[in-house]
């Protein structure tokens, strides 16, 4: 069944009625990653404006393919469970050359996590979810659907912002203005703000379409297929990915010179579709022709205008980076911002959102262009080095991996960076690395996953005998039997400063002393000397 | 030339061995089917040196030798005038 979209209610903004919001934060769009803010923050007691010029979820799947990272992002925001009710976990890809499979590959998940390495979900249930979970906080998240902001103005202790709404336009002041207004964000227009890198010739073609029958042939087994020069579209390439309720996604690469608005035009789509698909019945449910390229903001914090997501970086889809990358920024973003209003850090704790999710784009960036380059093969020497690589993929494993028909989002290390205290060697987390999941018995004997025990907030986290000192701001949990897949994780016998965003901020040994505690602490929240010389 | 580059002679005594063998390989073939298959040679050596620096090195330096040897390229000067 294709998704039925409902109309968000437009309400009358209190700047309209005679009030005015008191809330520091304003954030431009309603999508997942302006949505995803919104709730981080509202979790941290912060106030926000959601503004958006539109009143409707995603139209299209768009984002489809979420990171066992992001899950875990989503899960923290009240909307994990939810996702992998819905979603399509895929089990099987295969890689075709030609007509020929090349190989298939079974992903077996590894075991002891709670999400799994990808879902496929589309963007709107995403957005439909985000939504409905912020009106968990109608105190805290003010959801303003149809509030076009036209122009801002940064006065230095404040941003002073103009939004037009069907029934007049209104002033709003706030302390700091994030803007998640995608790709072609109007703020980063508005600024005049650079935008460049590597931009690609080739189009592509995405279309949803919804069909009974399953193109995978049989329909419980979730696949991915990805053709490398297929019968049906020479010389070119294609993707078949599953989603929820009966529908398909099909990628397919069009030529460098080839009419975009032609080509989305279903004369044109529907036989391209039935050479994949064959004659069983489909129907078609959303198109788009698009080119892209690989290109981010120099910097993503621009006095008190901070861009996230593809407003801040837009990456090429193959890898699911785009939807992936601006998620891990609003996990970086949030507690950092929360930390600014409420006093506890000062604000220059955003250079360490620039510095750290500036080091994700880059790898983001990397990662696609590698894997756009490989699926456009610009000379016939590269064409000829692709063709040979798979046709030694058949027979050598080092070929396959060769084959880059995109490289999952997976979480960036944010080691070495200056928020965190370096550690001393030994086994466990590095510093920077994001949590990993683990099965635990919980505070009640009964089994509970580690991620999702986490408190919000800055967390002493210690595995076997340890002892947990108590510092004001920090709170603790204590793993006391931890089994193998843990202690395979973890190690044993050792004490984590985590970060409110689940990264560890410093790894200590059984017994931590109290003020080095507080010092990991203070560093984490961009306190320490050399920190403050950096942000001056 | 760079320090990881192996400069010491690692194919003797089978020097003539080897390089007969290879050109066994490409007996036969059409042009274009021997790039293709020094293609696969490339990538088949590249796993088997298994070590990103150290080929690196070795990329550079064929593209070094190109460089270094400019005048004495007669065959690749040719070819590119055939383009």
């Amino acid at each position: 069944m294709a998704y039925s979209y409902t109309e968000f209610p437009y309400c009358k903004p209190l700047e309209l009625t005679g009030g005015s919001s008191d809330a520091p934060i304003a954030i431009i769009g309603a999508g997942p990653v302006g949505l995803a803010l919104a709730i981080d923050l509202a979790q941290r007691g912060v106030k926000s404006v959601v503004l958006d010029d539109n009143n409707i979820v995603s139209v299209g799947s768009r984002a489809i393919c979420w990171a066992k990272r992001t899950l875990e992002i989503f899960a923290r925001l009240g909307i994990g469970e939810k996702m992998l009710e819905k979603g399509v976990t895929w089990k099987i890809g295969r890689l075709f050359h030609g007509s020929k499979e090349v190989y298939a590959f079974d992903l077996l998940p590894e075991e002891g996590h709670q999400y799994p390495a990808f879902l496929n979900l589309q963007q709107y249930y995403v957005e439909e979810y985000l939504v409905q979970r912020c009106h968990d906080f109608p105190d805290l998240i003010d959801l303003r659907f149809l509030n076009t902001v036209t122009s801002h103005h940064d006065l230095g202790d404040r941003v002073e912002l103009t939004v037009e709404t069907p029934d007049g336009t209104y002033r709003l002041d706030v302390t700091y203005v994030v803007a998640c207004d995608g790709a072609n964000s109007p703020t980063r227009e508005r600024m005049e703000l650079a935008f460049e890198g590597q931009t690609f010739e080739e189009q592509f073609l995405i279309a949803d379409i919804e069909m009974e029958d399953s193109p995978f042939g049989h329909k419980d087994v979730p696949e991915r297929w990805f053709w490398f020069d297929p019968p049906f579209h020479q010389g070119r390439s294609a993707l078949l990915h599953m989603q929820p309720d009966s529908i398909y996604r099909i990628d397919l690469q069009l030529d460098a010179d080839a009419d975009g608005k032609a080509e989305a035009a279903e004369d044109k789509v529907l036989p391209r579709i039935k050479a994949i698909v064959g004659e069983k019945p489909f129907k078609l449910d959303w198109v788009s022709v698009y080119r892209f390229g690989c290109i981010r903001l120099e910097k993503f914090v621009h006095g008190r205008v901070i861009f996230a997501g593809d407003s801040a970086h837009v990456v090429s889809p193959f890898g699911a980076r785009g939807g992936n990358g601006g998620v891990q920024d609003v996990d970086n973003l949030g507690w950092k911002l929360a930390a600014i209003v409420q006093g506890e850090a000062g604000p220059g704790l955003l250079h360490s959102y620039e510095d750290e999710r500036g080091h994700g784009a880059d790898e983001n960036i990397k990662n696609s262009s590698r894997a756009t380059s490989f699926m456009t093969p610009k000379t016939p020497v590269e064409a000829l080095f692709r063709r040979e690589a798979l046709r030694l993929a058949y027979d050598h494993t080092f070929a396959r991996k060769m084959l880059n028909s995109g490289r999952l989002s997976m979480p960036c290390s944010l080691d070495k960076l200056p928020l965190q205290t370096p550690a001393d060697e030994g086994v466990g987390l590095a510093p920077g690395s994001p949590m990993l999941d683990a099965p635990i018995v919980g505070a009640h004997g009964d089994d509970v996953w580690l991620i999702g025990s986490m408190p919000q907030g800055f967390t002493l986290l210690g595995f076997g005998d340890v002892s947990l000192p108590d510092i004001d701001g920090v709170q603790s949990m204590l793993v006391a039997r931890p089994d193998a897949a843990v202690l395979d994780r973890y190690g044993h016998d050792v004490v984590y400063l985590i970060r409110p965003d689940q990264h560890v901020a410093a790894r200590f040994g059984a017994n931590p002393s109290p003020a080095a505690i507080e010092a990991a602490r203070a560093r984490a929240l961009g306190h320490a000397p050399d920190l403050q010389v950096a942000a001056a | 030339m760079s320090a990881l580059l192996e400069t010491k002679d690692q194919l003797s005594p089978d020097t003539d061995d080897v390089y007969t063998a290879l050109m066994v390989a490409h007996e036969g073939l059409s042009e274009a089917e021997s790039h293709a298959l020094n293609a696969r040679l490339v990538l088949l050596l590249a796993n088997e040196v298994g070590n990103s620096t150290r080929l690196k090195t070795l990329f550079e330096e064929a593209r070094a030798v190109r460089e270094r040897r400019k005048g004495e390229a007669q065959g690749e000067a040719e070819e590119e005038t055939d383009e």
